[in-house]
């Protein structure tokens, strides 16, 4: 392990603001697409299940 | 065995087929991204010139690398799209848009984050960082262009233009570097300060850029079927399809 501490690793030789900075923005970006995936999913099964008790199958157990 | 590439193209077969396929690739995202950033930030050694903070590499390159990826695929399927009016294709184009988008945005919140240390800059209108920006503007427009008509298939088409044109860019921002005086440095996989170091900073880098592709592939693979299913939604398939509650 390169860092002598916690301190140390955060403050990134002094580049701590730059390098955190970089990371931090990509990593609450990527969690706030995936969540923004899964509300589009959670939506759009919601829509199928409507159109379904809409237009209920001949012969399916609903 | 011949693969039936236009079997899979029907948006009933895919949707199945990406179902099983993108937990995978989520997986295989979350491993490497721990591997990568354990060789990024625990066993990858400081830089002899940039000190620490050239470590903001492990994520600036790869997503630098996805965003142009992401826009040439758009303009593969788009291609295919305007080639076979496949329906399949205007929805992998659509849902490969927001992670491109992500991305190029990424790369330049980035590399200013990495400028403003090591330049002394935020930002400066050179070759590279404005073909980038090109890149950004290009996703945005595709995405207000598409979603601004309700037609699907005349959305797709004129998304699938755009796509196609904007791709001109792409090589535009790859070679800026060689073609212009720039202030961006060259091709950032020959470090070649300090040669013992390089492998393992590369090996860094290169896992980090694998992460990042299984996670576009989960996400895009994940995105395209939800899709389908608002597309087809009125199809005989989806109706007997069970939703999960």
């Amino acid at each position: 392990m390169r860092w002598q501490s916690w301190a140390d690793f955060w403050a990134m030789g002094g580049y701590g603001l730059y390098v955190w900075g970089s990371m931090g923005v990509t990593f609450v970006l990527m969690a706030l697409e995936v969540f923004l995936a899964r509300q589009a999913r959670l939506q759009a099964e919601r829509e199928v299940r409507q159109a379904q008790a809409l237009n209920p199958q001949e012969g399916e157990a609903e | 065995m011949t693969i039936r590439w236009f079997h899979y193209a029907a948006p009933q077969t895919f949707y199945g087929l990406a179902g099983r396929l993108w937990p995978w690739f989520a997986g295989l995202a979350t491993l490497l991204a721990v591997a990568g950033l354990w060789i990024g930030f625990a066993v990858a050694p400081t830089d002899a010139q940039q000190g620490e903070g050239y470590r903001i590499i492990f994520v600036h390159v790869p997503v630098s690398w996805m965003s142009m990826v992401i826009y040439l695929a758009m303009a593969f399927w788009s291609v295919l799209g305007l080639t076979f009016n496949t329906r399949l294709s205007g929805m992998m184009t659509r849902a490969l848009a927001p992670t491109g988008a992500i991305f190029a945005f990424l790369s330049l919140w980035t590399g200013a984050l990495w400028g403003k240390p090591m330049w002394g800059t935020w930002w400066v209108w050179d070759a590279r960082l404005t073909s980038e920006l090109i890149l950004f503007f290009l996703y945005l427009g595709y995405i207000a262009l598409t979603s601004a008509i309700d037609d699907p298939r005349r959305s797709d088409r004129a998304g699938a233009l755009i796509a196609i044109v904007g791709a001109v860019n792409v090589p535009i921002i790859y070679f800026s570097v060689k073609w212009w005086n720039t202030l961006h440095q060259g091709a950032s996989v020959s470090l070649t300060q300090a040669p013992s170091m390089a492998r393992i900073m590369l090996w860094g880098m290169l896992l980090m850029a694998l992460a990042f592709w299984m996670y576009s592939i989960a996400l895009v693979l994940y995105r395209v079927r939800t899709l389908i299913l608002v597309r087809e939604r009125h199809t005989e398939w989806v109706r007997q399809l069970e939703v999960r509650p």
